[in-house]
């Protein structure tokens, strides 16, 4: 499975794929390997990290074709959507990414990540709202690995802080999975 | 000995390969690092300079490498276990003093996690193309042990390994790393003290007055060292010496002191020596390969066998001494030799020299920068078959 997070350098994107990588490597007895993109393109502009997560070792450490696309800026969404494979899942920030329109052959879920982080005091929790969404969504992991994964990568002072970030996320996620099969079902009807 | 527990940071953690080398060597025993930051390295000296004070090290930003190789060599003979951390660019300026290492018979391990070359070349990305240069990057003959690990977890593993092979043989060990591993991130797992074995050195014990720094019998029996501030007085020095260290300038001293550096390692290849094989038995080709190279190899081979083409793996984790004796046994057997390296050609060299033409030696080159695709290596091992 590879997964790309992306956005802006600051917004947490590679403690995102480092969460994300910890929670399957330690706490869901999977392979995690995680790699980011260095050099003068992480500054401001578009930043990325790569994971390759697998039931057995993973042994080419890049990812080759993206079967989930995290993006949390314009830019990053821009640079990499067509990588997305068809069928992928496309995860985004609501207020941040904006399309006229998205690619039909993938599935695109939204999240305000950046305003409910705002919400809880500080938009610095974006990341942690949006992989509790990631979470939900995509199922790569599972939400009490993902939870064991955060004491350690933030300071302890901010541990519950950050848990409720995640669950904001995590309970956003699942309410866009009843709704998106709601609309399947309701499409299905008008089509028969 | 096992590792003394101050070191020891148990547990399972999710880093990446610099920060793994750098719990290694703390694990250890290593006490000092000297170096000059540069990237992708300098996360191994961040993580020992935060963590050396809480352990009884030192760690000292140096003005430039070549310094800060000398510093290594003089802190190995205070009996503190040393190293030093760097890439391309500052292994190439440490190459005069790793010689001085060598001639002066001083354990210590230098990290080079490489990155593309040559001169500054690609600060940001991988490479495996300083592999010759660490066996022949200082003048003069002499032998050297280098290993190169393929994850996170082997930068933990093996830098104590590193470090057990230096104080071992008295010879500074190179440890080759490269950007995809040490920028990559992975479980990596530190166990408890007593599961870890390190050597500690051998000190000389007995009168002062006899005491002989070297023993020139190219043999694994190494001369004990002493400690500087012990009150012994002796003389070590680049300069072609006896074995009392004292400067001798002539061919008959060259001959015992040269020979001894060389083959005190050319004549314990068998012990010093560590590489992985598989499927080796019955195999028409076999994949020879290092560091992160060893590890997309297996997918290309993965993918081979699932053509049904009899391919095995030798997977060189100590690449300096060259397992020579082994490729030439296997030479007989198979049809060829497939070798994946991110360099224009380098540890082929070795292999098709000891095949001595009864296998094809074939080179998958990669100038740096990325690994390579599986399927270039694949269409090597399906050329190999053939």
């Amino acid at each position: 499975m590879d997964i790309r997070f992306s956005g802006f350098g600051g917004q947490g994107i590679i403690k995102s794929g480092i969460l994300v990588g910890k929670a399957a490597s330690l706490f869901d007895n999977k392979y995690g390997t995680m790699t980011q993109s260095f050099g003068p393109e992480a500054r401001g502009g578009a930043c990325s990290a790569q994971i390759v997560v697998d039931d057995s070792p993973v042994l080419y450490p890049y990812i080759v074709a993206p079967e989930i696309l995290v993006t949390m800026s314009q830019e990053a969404y821009e640079k990499f959507t067509d990588e997305l494979i068809p069928g992928g899942i496309l995860l985004t920030d609501t207020d941040l990414v904006k399309s006229e329109q998205f690619r039909k052959d993938v599935k695109v879920y939204s999240i305000p990540s950046t305003r409910i982080a705002e919400e809880l005091g500080n938009r610095i929790f974006a990341n942690v709202v949006m992989i509790g969404f990631f979470t939900a969504v995509t199922k790569v992991v599972s939400p009490e690995a993902m939870k064991k994964a955060i004491p350690g990568a933030v300071p302890s002072r901010f541990i519950d802080i950050n848990i409720e970030a995640f669950d904001r996320g995590y309970n956003y996620g699942l309410e866009q999975l009843k709704e998106a099969k709601g609309s399947r079902k309701k499409k299905a009807a008008v089509a028969a | 000995m096992k590792a003394d527990p101050i070191g020891v940071a148990t547990g399972s953690y999710y880093i990446d390969g610099d920060h793994a080398c750098a719990e290694g060597a703390i694990a250890a025993g290593c006490r000092f690092l000297a170096g000059y930051p540069i990237t992708p390295s300098t996360e191994v000296a961040e993580r020992v300079a935060e963590r050396f004070p809480k352990v009884g090290g030192m760690f000292i930003q140096m003005e430039d490498e070549l310094a800060s190789m000398a510093a290594v060599v003089g802190a190995s003979w205070t009996g503190t276990k040393s190293m030093t951390v760097t890439s391309g660019p500052g292994f190439s300026l440490m190459m005069e003093n790793l010689g001085l290492g060598a001639m002066m018979e001083t354990p210590c391990v230098v990290v080079n996690v490489q990155r593309g070359g040559p001169s500054t070349g690609l600060p940001t990305l991988t490479g495996q193309a300083d592999m010759m240069q660490a066996r022949w990057g200082s003048h003069g003959d002499y032998e050297i042990i280098a290993l190169s690990p393929n994850s996170p977890q082997e930068c933990f593993d093996l830098t104590i390994t590193a470090f057990n092979l230096s104080e071992q043989w008295r010879v500074p060990v190179l440890f080759m790393m490269d950007e995809c591993v040490g920028h990559m991130t992975e479980k990596v797992v530190i166990p408890e003290p007593d599961e870890i074995e390190v050597l500690p050195r051998k000190y000389y014990q007995g009168d002062k007055e006899s005491y002989r720094p070297f023993k020139f019998n190219g043999a694994a029996d190494l001369a004990p060292m002493i400690k500087a501030g012990d009150g012994y007085f002796i003389h070590i020095t680049g300069l072609t010496h006896d074995e009392r260290g004292y400067p001798i300038i002539n061919a008959e001293a060259q001959g015992k002191n040269v020979s001894h550096l060389v083959d005190k390692i050319r004549n314990n290849v068998e012990k010093i020596s560590i590489f992985e094989e598989d499927c080796i038995d019955d195999a028409d080709v076999v994949v020879v390969s290092y560091g992160i190279s060893s590890r997309v190899a297996l997918k290309a081979v993965e993918d081979a066998r699932a053509k049904g083409i009899k391919v095995g793996t030798l997977r060189l984790v100590t690449v300096w001494p060259f397992p020579e004796g082994r490729i030439q046994q296997l030479a007989g057997k198979v049809k060829s030799f497939v070798v994946p390296e991110i360099n224009m050609g380098q540890i082929v060299l070795e292999v098709e020299r000891a095949a001595k033409g009864k296998a094809k030696a074939i080179l998958v080159p990669h100038a740096g920068g990325w690994v390579h695709d599986p399927d270039d290596i694949l269409a090597a091992i399906e050329e190999g078959a053939a």
